[in-house]
């Protein structure tokens, strides 16, 4: 656009005016600018560095890490750093996913009632938003850690529900469910009543399109699938799974599935504060749709949920996928907090390993780059979703 | 002309429903919702009864008012807390001014301030602190009501003001800082809500023309400028604010040995990097509502490319990214407690350090009752005053 200027009668333009010639050099000198500001740095770190007496290298994960790390995926001490850094990365990812499992379905049940006809929910959802969206989350789950989660009774007068859910101030103590020998049956049931369901969910489809009619097309698989389900579990012998209780042994309780305070203060947090503002992307996404299309929906005679199913919702999802990838994300960071509680999330155990060796540049270069992975899986796996359904829709 | 009168007057139906009705239209109007409000009373009732009835018997609130001082500004010395009142009444008078000489949207912002500080001012009141702090914000907010009286329309004075604004920054940082024959206060005895809100400004003030310039440098035509910028905003995007607070601890001393920056200042630059990838993103929404044509005529009539940004371009993009950049500001707000981790006392770390007191054991559920609340007025005021500006943007 900006190179057909007129060319002077000589045919030349001095070099200095030429746009062409001048994006050029505006570029090279930028580049310049930031390789010398990248030099100097370097030059700085490696003065820096022979101060302190440590060289630039990872030979240094192969070490004996020598420190424990509470809870997490098979670790010992003796093991090596590199390991230790993974025991972090598959700790913070349990954190995001069950996290943001939860946080969604907080996050949906709430913007839902705060769009409720009821004035009553309407308000305590409203509530619920405004005062967990407004308080700082560090503060939240440091209130939920040494507040509540420290606070309750110690493990001999732990809370017991059912005989086999414990809670007390050392943890969340759940039952776990042990296959047994026939779990193999059962499994060969569930296959059977989902080939069933299969079918029945087609045939329900095709009825549905034949008469141009509106409905729930899983009304006949699920119910099939459940009983088949149902009728296999009973007719295992022996049952296929048992479930395995927490039993108090000496000083603390063993077996069953264990949830450490700081893991559930964490995710409290995180669910609290990030469900808060899903329920915010979900009202304004809800709102987006047209009132002509939920009073088109309830001429043509759907109920509510029908409505809120088959034209609402579908329309909103497409508003409020890109918010909620976004919010997704910030999860994810925000599960780095877990260093002011001492879970050993990634960011947590990079921070051990850079006080134990001393490390810190090759070892923020680790923690930068795993995060960016982890953000980037999201958003993608996001951009596929958010391109699926925006072409289910034309 | 004769009038008629009808024989018959029927009244308009009325508006106003009564209680009953209200419940049934309101709570009852279908089972489900019946039932539902059924589950929500009784959530209610179980939740006050056992908030109020801790709050009253259990909890011992005497921890707030003895520490209210290092609360508020933290280990900044008593004797010198007076600076801290010129700042105040500083920001106070040119709120007050601006709220006089334009109207509109300062003069609301200015109601909103003003309630809160007039509001909090009253529950100072009865607090047993020094006597020139128990008052000094209700004289703050009766400042800024005298001089919009009195400047009320004073057109000729608005560039005194804008200027006023502008150089209300580094007048904050040196009065706090000390100059002259004042003694210095060094940052390291900043504390408090007083740090809380230091950061957050410092943050979003620096952090705009940083963020400016690298969202006209994505939008750029030049590749290498819009590569780097964009995989300057996208990293830092990427990864967690503790992450960037934890390498400005660390890494400044290493890359940058020959300047001995404090704690604090490397706290604000962390924060003053973070915050610009995200004014960054801000401001290139509002790039991109800018129609080519505008481009377009100001290259016509003969603008280059600093002309045309300047003139025509941001000034029309900043204003319509303003809600955005308050947005950003209060969760920067909220996010600048995240400083606590490194060690700094802001008001979540002086939170921790009153709970550590042996004097105050056992009062975790209070004192963080309490920052949260303080969090909460702050925040919840600010996305309320995002929410005007917003409407005015939109009336304009």
């Amino acid at each position: 656009m900006e190179n057909n200027s007129p060319k002077s009668p000589a045919g030349k333009i001095p070099f200095w005016r030429d746009i062409r010639v001048l994006r050029v050099l505006f570029q090279v000198i930028f580049l310049i600018g930031v390789v010398l500001l990248a030099g100097i740095l370097y030059t700085n770190m490696l003065r820096g560095l022979r101060g302190l007496g440590l060289t630039l290298n990872l030979d240094f994960l192969n070490d004996e890490a020598g420190f424990g790390i509470a809870e997490g995926i098979a670790y010992e001490p003796s093991d090596t750093y590199l390991r230790a850094f993974w025991v972090g990365v598959v700790n913070t990812i349990r954190v995001s996913v069950i996290g943001i499992a939860c946080a969604t379905i907080l996050g949906l049940v709430v913007g839902i009632a705060r769009l409720s006809s009821n004035w009553l929910v309407r308000n305590l959802a409203a509530i619920y938003i405004e005062c967990f969206r407004n308080i700082p989350l560090l503060l939240q789950i440091l209130f939920w850690y040494t507040a509540v989660i420290l606070q309750l009774p110690s493990v001999r007068k732990s809370f017991t529900f059912f005989g086999s859910v414990f809670i007390n101030q050392r943890g969340v103590y759940l039952p776990s469910p042990q296959p047994t020998s026939g779990v193999k049956i059962w499994v060969a049931c569930l296959a059977v009543g989902s080939v069933l369901a299969l079918i029945l969910y087609l045939v329900r489809l095709r009825e549905l399109r034949r008469m141009e009619q509106p409905g729930f097309p899983a009304k006949w698989a699920l119910p099939a699938f459940l009983v088949v389900a149902l009728v296999g579990w009973f007719a295992t012998p022996g049952r296929p799974f048992t479930l395995e209780l927490p039993a108090l042994k000496g000083f603390n309780f063993a077996g069953g599935i264990y949830l450490s305070p700081e893991f559930c203060a964490l995710v409290i947090g995180l669910v609290m504060y990030t469900g808060a503002f899903i329920a915010e992307v979900v009202r304004s996404g809800i709102q987006s749709v047209a009132k002509g299309q939920r009073e088109a929906a309830k001429a043509i005679g759907l109920n509510e949920f029908q409505t809120l199913r088959l034209i609402v919702l579908p329309q909103a999802l497409r508003v409020i996928a890109p918010p909620l990838t976004s919010q997704y994300l910030n999860l994810t960071k925000n599960s780095s907090l877990a260093v002011a509680i001492g879970f050993p999330d990634l960011f947590n155990i990079g921070n051990t390993m850079m006080n134990q060796t001393g490390q810190s540049i090759p070892i923020f270069g680790m923690i930068m780059i795993s995060y960016l992975i982890i953000s980037l899986t999201t958003s993608a796996y996001m951009n596929w979703y958010n391109r699926r359904i925006n072409r289910i829709g034309r | 002309m004769e009038e008629r009168t009808p024989d018959i007057t029927i009244k308009p139906p009325s508006d106003s429903k009564s209680i009953l009705q209200w419940l049934k239209a309101n709570l009852f109007n279908t089972w489900y919702n019946a039932l539902l409000t059924l589950l929500a009373v009784v959530f209610l009732y179980i939740a006050f009864k056992g908030i109020l009835s801790w709050a009253f018997t259990e909890a011992n609130w005497n921890v707030i008012p003895a520490n209210l001082q290092i609360f508020l500004v933290g280990a900044y010395p008593r004797e010198e807390i007076w600076r801290v009142w010129i700042v105040i009444y500083t920001l106070a008078l040119l709120l007050g001014l601006s709220a006089g000489i334009w109207g509109g949207l300062a003069l609301r912002l200015a109601i909103a301030i003003g309630c809160v500080g007039g509001g909090l001012g009253i529950i100072l009141a009865f607090f047993p602190v020094g006597l020139s702090n128990r008052f000094g914000l209700l004289g703050g907010v009766t400042l800024l009501v005298v001089d919009f009286f009195l400047f009320r329309g004073k057109i000729g004075l608005r560039p005194w003001v804008l200027g006023g604004w502008l150089l209300s920054f580094p007048w904050t940082m040196i009065w706090l800082h000390g100059f002259a024959g004042l003694p210095t206060v060094f940052t390291s005895s900043w504390g408090g809500l007083l740090l809380t809100l230091i950061l957050a400004a410092v943050g979003i003030v620096v952090s705009f023309p940083l963020g400016v310039l690298l969202a006209l440098g994505r939008r750029s035509t030049l590749p290498v400028i819009k590569w780097v910028s964009t995989a300057y905003i996208e990293t830092v995007r990427g990864v967690p604010l503790v992450t960037i607070l934890f390498m400005a601890q660390i890494m400044v001393p290493i890359f940058l040995p020959d300047f001995r920056l404090d704690k604090i200042l490397r706290a604000m630059l962390g924060i003053t990097l973070f915050s610009a990838a995200y004014m960054a993103e801000n401001v290139r929404g509002g790039l991109q509502a800018i129609p080519t044509g505008q481009y377009e005529a100001a290259h016509a009539v003969g603008l280059n490319y600093p002309l045309t940004m300047l003139l025509v371009v941001l000034p029309q993009a900043l204003r319509s990214v303003i809600p955005a950049i308050v947005g950003q500001f209060i969760s920067l707000f909220k996010d600048t407690s995240l400083v606590t981790v490194i060690g700094l006392l802001d008001l979540l770390g002086i939170a921790k350090t009153v709970i550590a007191n042996p004097d105050w054991l056992g009062l975790q559920a209070e004192v963080y009752l309490f920052a949260a609340v303080v969090y909460f007025v702050f925040s919840y005021s600010m996305s309320y005053i995002s929410l005007r500006i917003e409407d005015a943007l939109r009336v304009q």
